[in-house]
């Protein structure tokens, strides 16, 4: 046993919580068969109306088994690209709206947050003085600006996007302000004797030594992009993977209401690995 | 075969108690169906029909009337004085369409099957228009993308236009009613450890659920509680929720019962959490539930557009009001596209044999029923309630705003810019109800108001 290394190990023992954790979840969803006489419960009319066939009563536990689950997600990702019309597509469509949605409110908060994080870094004032704003704006739960967003945009999808952008920008706009704020004195103290200008000095110095933390901040708000997205698209309906979760909920459907929890599950994992990726492409060592 | 036939002494107008059972199968009825619905007629016999009804508010003084005469003589005469043949040109009038392309709003319950239907049996297509069908996931955002114009026309609880008009709870702008979507179909859901609870008067201190105020829901529950001696505001806790988690609650046990749409309350009982309590047919055989609009700046500017999908919904109403075609419907509209329930669910709800939940399968054939008409009268019924519990404060212009908000017909204005002098509809539109075996005169809306004993007002 000790020749294996600890990687395997844990690889093994998560192995063996999930096959653990799914004979718990098979044991109390078994399903059990009840017979119930005729007589009792009324005509066998009655039991088809109910979904039930004659005589025998599989009692509903309104938990999905193993089996159902295996046989949504064998449904669902032997064709996720499917198109039954407006409310009706196949889950690799839905994510790639949510993605799609995601991708363009991160980016446009980016595009925002970096900058003026620069600016408020390099300017201990502008920092002073933006710092109540940001520490007002930071803790507003991003779906409380959807009635303002709907009200204000007009337009849903539009706010979507508004909603992820919102949610986006403070962690990366406070650690990108970290970041610059916090760059080594020796690196700041070589750009003075050398007489760099200071778009040398900010490109070439400033950005690179804070892109770990810049990182960081674009990698907490990539988590909570994708946490809201599925609630902002449960909220306006439409597309996306948050919309297909309402729509199965709407049917009552737990077993679909699961599978996508799974693949939201695993569509953040993929994104925070990337981010993780790009944080170690960046770093340098001291 | 169509079901307006305004000169048959034999048959009640504005109803289709046939069934046709002459086919083997779904598909071949709707192959006969398809054959057999002429469009133009039908549309021809509704405007008909909704004159005759006008003149005769009371079914029996028009049979009556048709037997004295006959049907021969009363056609003539009433052309004698209502330019029957010009309306029924109006109807059916084919411009051409200013925006054929459209998004339409629906939330996904049976109240909305005619306007559902029209998209997969290709009721849309027949008028020319391309009609997107968006579920949307809840009433406030039925409201919004009104308000926003991302939808061009939508499905709405028949109370949203009047309140969305008003002002209240959002900014005024002025939405119409065309059609009534649904009458009855709703019904009140209690868990299932109330089954021996069934008197409203041993309700105090229970927890309801319903999916907006401004609905007729909300009015009926309020209404019928009231009716019991409760008041709705005190004596028990009324929840805004949407359906399917009303369904959830139930099992949770966090709401006691729900008075909602349809399929969610066979869905309760489907999924043995609830039963059915009653269906709000008993409060009020016949009363409007949802209906479908769009706002006066869309029919302003798309008139012939607007004409185009009164004709499909009209036509998706009358084959929805036959009861021969209830199983095909509820088979076109349970996928997940739509409603995304399971058909059998769906299938109880439309044909009316279903499971109550206790034990029994009952036969109520117009447990849901379609008729399109807007009659003010409902308008102004609505209008009583919302005072009545304090939507609305002071003086209601009743007649101004249903006539208003609610198209009983087109036709006056289409006769006034063709130059035709609009008959004498003016008392046309109302009619008495009952609720609950008290009568409902619209005439007297203030006199009703002053007489319940529970009430805000």
């Amino acid at each position: 046993m000790n020749k294996l290394s600890i990687k395997t190990r844990g690889a093994l023992l998560s192995v063996a919580i999930l096959v653990f954790a799914l004979l718990i979840w098979h044991l109390a969803t078994a399903p059990k068969v009840v017979s119930i006489p005729v007589a009792s419960t009324g005509s066998s009319e009655y039991q088809a109306l109910m979904g039930q066939s004659g005589g025998v009563s599989i009692e509903k536990s309104g938990f999905p088994t193993l089996t159902q689950m295996g046989e949504v997600f064998y449904k669902q990702l032997s064709s996720p690209f499917y198109d039954n019309g407006p409310n009706d597509k196949g889950i690799g469509i839905q994510l790639a709206y949510s993605l799609a949605r995601v991708g363009l409110g991160f980016f446009l908060a980016m595009l925002v947050a970096i900058p003026f994080g620069f600016l408020i870094g390099m300017s201990p004032l502008a920092y002073e003085a933006f710092n109540p704003f940001i520490q007002v704006l930071k803790p507003i739960s991003p779906l409380a600006w959807m009635p303002i967003a709907l009200y204000t945009i007009k337009d849903s999808s539009i706010s979507g996007i508004f909603v992820i952008f919102i949610c986006s920008v403070w962690p990366m706009l406070l650690n990108t302000a970290f970041g610059v704020a916090n760059v080594r004195k020796e690196l700041l103290n070589v750009t003075k004797t050398l007489e760099v200008s200071p778009l040398r000095k900010a490109f070439l110095v400033i950005l690179p030594a804070a892109a770990p933390t810049i990182l960081t901040g674009m990698r907490i708000s990539m988590g909570i992009a994708w946490l809201v997205i599925v609630a902002a698209e449960m909220l306006v309906g439409g597309t996306g993977i948050g919309y297909f979760l309402w729509n199965e909920w709407n049917n009552l459907s737990i077993s679909s209401v699961i599978f996508a929890i799974v693949m939201i599950g695993l569509v953040g994992m993929v994104l925070d690995m990337a981010f993780a990726r790009l944080q170690k492409a960046v770093s340098y060592a001291d | 075969m169509n079901s307006y036939r305004p000169f048959d002494p034999d048959r009640p107008l504005f109803s289709s108690r046939c069934s046709c059972g002459r086919h083997a199968s779904d598909a071949e009825h709707a192959l006969d169906l398809s054959a057999r619905v002429d469009e133009e007629k039908m549309s021809a016999d509704f405007v008909e029909a909704s004159l005759v009804k006008a003149l005769f508010p009371q079914e029996s003084r028009r049979r009556a009337f048709l037997k004295a005469v006959g049907a021969g003589g009363a056609m003539s005469a009433l052309s004698g004085f209502l330019p029957i043949g010009s309306l029924q040109a109006m109807a059916q009038e084919k411009a051409p369409l200013e925006k054929p392309d459209l998004k339409i709003g629906f939330i996904a319950i049976t109240c909305a099957t005619p306007l559902i239907m029209a998209d997969p049996l290709g009721f849309y297509k027949k008028q020319g228009l391309n009609v997107t069908l968006n579920k949307t996931a809840g009433w406030a955002l039925i409201r919004d993308k009104m308000l926003n114009k991302e939808h061009d026309a939508s499905h709405f609880l028949s109370p949203m236009p009047l309140s969305m008009s008003m002002g209240l709870g959002s900014d005024p702008s002025q939405m119409r009613v065309a059609t009534i979507q649904n009458v009855n179909g709703q019904a009140i859901t209690l868990a299932n450890k109330h089954k021996d609870n069934r008197d409203p008067k041993k309700w105090k201190g229970m927890k309801f659920a319903v999916p907006f105020e401004y609905s007729m829901h909300n009015f009926l529950l309020r209404y019928y509680v009231a009716q019991a001696g409760l008041d709705p505001d005190r004596d028990i806790q009324i929840r805004v929720t949407p359906p399917p988690e009303m369904v959830a609650n139930l099992r949770a046990g966090n709401i006691d019962g729900f008075l909602g749409p349809d399929p969610f309350n066979q869905r309760a009982v489907y999924d043995e959490v609830g039963f059915i309590h009653i269906l709000t047919k008993d409060i009020w055989d016949g009363h409007p539930c949802c209906a479908f609009g769009t706002s006066e700046e869309f029919i302003k500017k798309n008139p012939n557009t607007f004409a185009a999908l009164y004709r499909a919904v009209l036509n998706a109403s009358t084959m929805a009001r036959d009861p021969a075609n209830r199983p095909l419907i509820a088979k076109v509209i349970s996928p997940a596209n739509y409603l995304n329930q399971p058909e059998t669910v769906v299938m109880q709800v439309l044909t009316g044999k279903f499971a109550d939940g206790l034990g029994n399968v009952q036969n109520v054939p117009d447990r849901i029923d379609f008729n399109p008409i807007p009659w003010y009268s409902m308008a102004t019924w609505m209008l009583t309630q919302m005072q009545r519990w304090g939507y609305v404060k002071g003086d209601v212009n009743y007649k101004d705003i249903s006539e208003k908000v609610f198209l009983l017909t087109d036709a006056k204005k289409y006769m006034g810019e063709t130059g035709i002098t609009v008959p004498p509809l003016a008392k046309a539109g109302y009619k008495k109800d009952k609720i609950m075996g008290k009568e409902f005169d619209p005439n007297q809306p203030e006199a009703y108001l002053k007489s319940f004993s529970v009430s805000k007002a």
